[in-house]
């Protein structure tokens, strides 16, 4: 794939600094530009009721938070998990400071969807919380997620913090599974859940495309907040390095 | 290169331990998790006795009748097989009615009646104006297994994985 090929050009902490920086104006203007569409599109361009065995009035519309955040929280888990991976195999330092940088975002999205859900329970199922299968695995990602961060600041020394904050992060992919299946089980009898199935052929057009478009804004938001933050600890893990020193102009400070 | 052979085999199993733990969870969680029983299972006495458990189904149309005080409302719920009465006072969420699923919490009284503390809205996950739901007739009971529930399953998997092709970021999650 070409994309390994860029990745290998800059793997190297020094050429990636500058490409991030360059790349994250433009990903923050296509995300928001993504997210208003999608917000435009959700509220004034959709159905103002849902019929058939759903009757929601206008809070339906929390869709359009709520789902796309719950999937970025498992996409980035997979993220997270998939560079930490690449990171004990190469032993590669950008790989581990990009699962570092991904986290943090990771765990808003997680916190996202489940705030957002709550708002929708209470006036759709009528509470904001219960111990229900999916809620239950969703709440052990978001504690997955700061547990990471937290046992990465734990350990004082960067290369082993990285290592054992990885294998947490790999060892946490047992639950992305479980959150998915929690709702989506081939047969619906067997996970009785209050959550509803998940289903995208079952969206009117309209909401749809909101939501897409809202994922797609949110992914690029992802990509621009772990960007910049990958470029802070570049420049904190790299400050003894020459380039360092040139690019902050401090002439081999220490 | 060796080392680097070694760490990719270790992690390997690492990702393959992780897999089949998760294999193994999903599969206890199937057999063993109720996070709600069936009417037919309570009627079955397969629900835990003198505890708090969940009952979930539909509320059965021309059913649901309000008490007297005004807060007591009762109703019966089905799984088109077994049917249980149940008792409830409190304010019930906005989505309840007459054919809607429902989970309620509580217990089972001696007189054969859910006693429930809570009484929950479900609603499916279909998100169509009414006239397109109208014509599309997708509107089913939730929860239960029927030809129509198999057919719209079929045909769910097959727009999901149209969808999904799409190669939207977000497929993977959802």
């Amino acid at each position: 794939m070409n994309i390994k090929v860029n990745w290998f050009k800059y793997s190297a902490p020094s050429a990636f600094y500058p490409l991030a920086g360059r790349l994250i104006p433009w990903l923050t203007a296509a995300a928001a530009l993504l997210v208003l569409i999608a917000l435009y599109w959700g509220f004034f361009l959709t159905p103002e009721r849902l019929g058939g065995t759903n009757p929601q009035k206008e809070y339906y519309r929390i869709i359009f938070i709520h789902v796309p955040a719950a999937w970025m929280s498992m996409w980035l888990y997979l993220v997270l998990a998939g560079w930490s991976a690449v990171g004990l195999v190469f032993n590669t330092r950008l790989s581990f400071m990009m699962a570092r940088a991904v986290a943090p975002t990771g765990a808003v999205f997680t916190f996202i969807a489940l705030w957002t859900g709550a708002f929708w329970g209470r006036p759709s199922w009528g509470t904001f919380w219960d111990w229900d299968p999916r809620l239950t695995s969703e709440l052990i990602l978001f504690f997955l997620y700061i547990g990471y961060i937290a046992l990465h600041s734990a350990i004082d020394d960067t290369r082993r913090a990285d290592r054992a904050a990885a294998l947490l992060a790999i060892v946490g992919l047992v639950l992305v599974p479980v959150i998915f299946w929690s709702i989506n089980c081939p047969d619906p009898n067997q996970c009785a859940a209050l959550h509803q199935r998940s289903s995208l052929g079952r969206i009117e057009g309209n909401i749809l495309f909101a939501m897409l478009a809202m994922t797609l804004g949110f992914w690029l938001y992802s990509f621009a907040t772990a960007f910049a933050r990958l470029r802070g600890i570049i420049l904190t893990r790299e400050a003894d390095t020459a380039w360092v020193s040139e690019l902050l102009g401090t002439g081999g400070a220490r | 290169m060796k080392a680097r052979q070694k760490r990719l085999v270790f992690v390997g199993l690492a990702v393959l331990g992780v897999t089949a733990a998760a294999a193994m969870a999903l599969s206890a969680l199937q057999s063993n998790i109720s996070y709600f029983f069936s009417p037919s299972q309570v009627i079955a006495n397969e629900h835990p006795a003198d505890a708090v458990f969940r009952v979930g189904g539909l509320v059965v149309a021309n059913t649901l009748s309000r008490q007297p005080d005004g807060l007591t409302v009762h109703f019966n719920v089905t799984d088109n097989a077994a049917t249980v009465p149940i008792s409830y006072t409190g304010i019930l969420p906005d989505l309840f009615g007459e054919n809607q699923g429902v989970v309620a919490r509580g217990r089972m009284g001696g007189d054969g009646v859910f006693y429930a503390e809570e009484v929950l809205a479900k609603h499916d996950e279909s998100y169509m104006p009414p006239e397109v739901a109208a014509t599309l007739q997708t509107a089913h009971a939730e929860g239960i297994t029927g030809p129509t529930e198999q057919a719209t399953a079929a045909l769910r998997a097959a727009t999901e994985s149209l969808v999904t092709g799409g190669g939207v970021g977000g497929g993977v999650g959802r």
